[in-house]
C-alpha cells in the first residue's frame, strides 16, 4: 500500500512541480526534508531513552505485568491477539493513557515500546500483525481530554472563549477512534490484507519475556 | 471544573509516573538506576532505526508541499465537499493534515488570525486540527521502530478515522456554533 502511495506522492510532486515551475523548490524540499527527518530522529533520543529507562524500571518491578493484567479486560476485545499480562497490554495502555493527556513527548516513545512488544507476538517480521494495525489506527487518531497546543493558538489569537473547541474535538476524535478501529477489524481479515505465508493462528505461550534485541 | 481538574491531571502526570515508578521498583528491590539505564540504551537504537523510514516519508511530503500539490488536491476536492456547503477555506487544512504536523500547524494559526478565533472557520480549523494525528508520520515512525514494511490495512483505517474526523468535527461545529 504505501509502495503505492510514496511513489504517487514523488511523481505528482515532480511533475506538478514541473508544470507550476517550482521544480527547484521541489528539489530543496526533498534535500530539507531528508536532513530534517534526522533531526527529528536524533531528537527523539532523548525522551526515547528517558521512557525507555523508566518503563524497564517498571518492567523489573513486576509493575508493567499489574497493568498489563488490571486492563486487560477492556483491551482484550481490541486486540485478541495480545495475551493477557504480555508486556504489550502494559505499553499500549501507557501510551493510550499519555495520549489522553496530551503528553505527546512521553506518547510516541511509549508507542514505539508497544509497537516492539507487540513486534515480539509476530510471526511474520517485515509485516504489520492486526494488533499493530488496531494500535496505529488508535494512534493516528487523537481522543485528548484537552486539545492544549489548539486552546494555545485560540488562546494566542485573542479568543474570549478559547476552551470552547474542546468539547467538539473531543467528539470528532471519538467518532474518528471509533469508526477507524471498526474499519480496521473489518479489514483485517480481508484477502487483499492477509498475511502472506500465514499459519495457523497459534497461540503465544506465557507472557514473552524481554526481548530488547527484537528483529528490525 | 472538569477541565481544570484534567489540567492539573496532565500537568502532574509525569512527575509523578517518574517518581511512582522507581520508588515501586525499590520497594521491590529492583535495582533501579542499573535497571533505568538497561532500559535507556533502547533509546538510541530506537531513534537510528527510524531514521530510514522518517526521511523516505518526509521527502516525499516535502516535495508535494513545495510543488503546490495541496492547494491543486484541495481544489479538486471542492467541488464534492461544497455539496455539503463544507467551507473550501479548511479544506487546505484538511489536505496538509495527515501528511504534516508542522504544516497543518501552520495553516490552523494562519486560519485563525484571518477568520479570527471565535469565528465558525476558526473553531472548525482548530478542532479539525486537534481531533487527529499526521498520520503518515505516525506510520512511518512507529513501523519504522520494529521494521515493518508491509504495512496492510493500516493506511487505510488511518485515512478512513481521518475523512471521519474531518466530516464530524464540521457536524458538531455547525450544531454547536452557527
Amino acid at each position: 500500500m504505501l509502495n503505492y502511495i510514496w511513489l504517487a506522492m514523488v511523481v505528482l510532486a515532480v511533475v506538478l512541480g514541473g508544470i507550476n515551475g517550482r521544480i527547484e523548490e521541489v528539489t530543496k524540499a526533498a534535500i530539507d526534508a531528508a536532513g530534517g527527518a534526522v533531526t527529528i530522529a536524533i531528537g527523539l533520543i532523548g525522551v526515547m531513552a528517558l521512557w525507555l529507562g523508566v518503563v524497564k524500571v517498571a518492567e523489573d518491578s513486576g509493575l508493567m505485568k499489574l497493568l498489563s493484567r488490571a486492563i486487560a479486560p477492556v483491551l482484550k476485545w481490541l486486540f485478541p491477539d495480545v495475551p493477557p499480562g504480555h508486556p504489550a497490554m502494559g505499553s499500549m495502555t501507557m501510551n493510550i493513557a499519555a495520549n489522553l493527556l496530551g503528553l505527546s513527548n512521553a506518547a510516541t516513545p511509549l508507542g514505539l515500546k508497544a509497537m516492539q512488544d507487540l513486534e515480539s507476538l509476530n510471526k511474520a517480521p517485515g509485516v504489520a500483525t492486526n494488533a499493530m494495525c488496531t494500535f496505529l489506527t488508535i494512534n493516528t487518531g487523537s481522543v485528548q481530554l484537552i486539545p492544549a497546543t489548539m486552546i494555545g493558538v485560540m488562546a494566542a489569537a485573542g479568543s474570549k472563549a478559547p476552551t470552547e473547541i474542546i468539547g467538539t474535538t473531543l467528539a470528532a476524535g471519538v467518532a474518528a477512534l471509533a469508526v477507524g478501529v471498526a474499519v480496521a477489524r473489518l479489514l483485517q481479515n480481508l484477502p487483499l490484507f492477509a498475511v502472506r505465508r500465514q499459519e495457523p493462528e497459534a497461540r503465544p505461550g506465557p507472557p514473552a519475556s524481554e526481548k530488547p534485541g527484537e528483529g528490525a | 471544573m472538569a477541565s481544570r481538574l484534567i489540567d492539573v491531571v496532565s500537568t502532574w502526570a509525569v512527575p509523578l509516573f517518574l517518581v511512582a515508578v522507581p520508588v515501586y521498583g525499590a520497594i521491590k528491590k529492583v535495582k533501579v538506576y542499573e535497571s533505568f539505564v538497561e532500559g535507556a540504551k533502547g533509546g538510541v537504537q530506537t531513534a537510528v532505526r527510524i531514521i530510514p523510514y522518517l526521511v523516505a516519508m518526509l521527502v516525499a511530503v516535502g516535495m508535494l508541499r513545495a510543488a503546490g500539490a495541496i492547494d491543486l488536491m484541495a481544489s479538486a476536492l471542492d467541488p464534492l465537499l461544497s455539496r455539503i456547503r463544507f467551507p473550501s477555506e479548511i479544506l487546505p487544512l484538511a489536505i496538509m493534515r495527515p501528511l504534516s504536523g508542522s504544516g497543518s500547524l501552520g495553516i490552523v494559526t494562519e486560519l485563525v488570525s484571518t477568520y479570527g478565533p471565535d469565528s465558525f472557520i476558526g473553531r472548525l480549523a482548530a478542532s479539525a486540527y486537534g481531533s487527529t494525528e499526521t498520520t503518515f508520520y505516525v506510520l512511518a515512525v512507529y513501523f519504522g521502530a520494529v521494521g515493518v514494511r508491509k504495512t496492510r490495512h493500516a493506511v487505510v483505517a488511518g485515512l478512513t478515522a481521518d475523512v471521519v474526523s474531518l466530516l464530524v468535527a464540521f457536524l458538531v461545529c455547525r450544531l454547536a456554533f452557527m
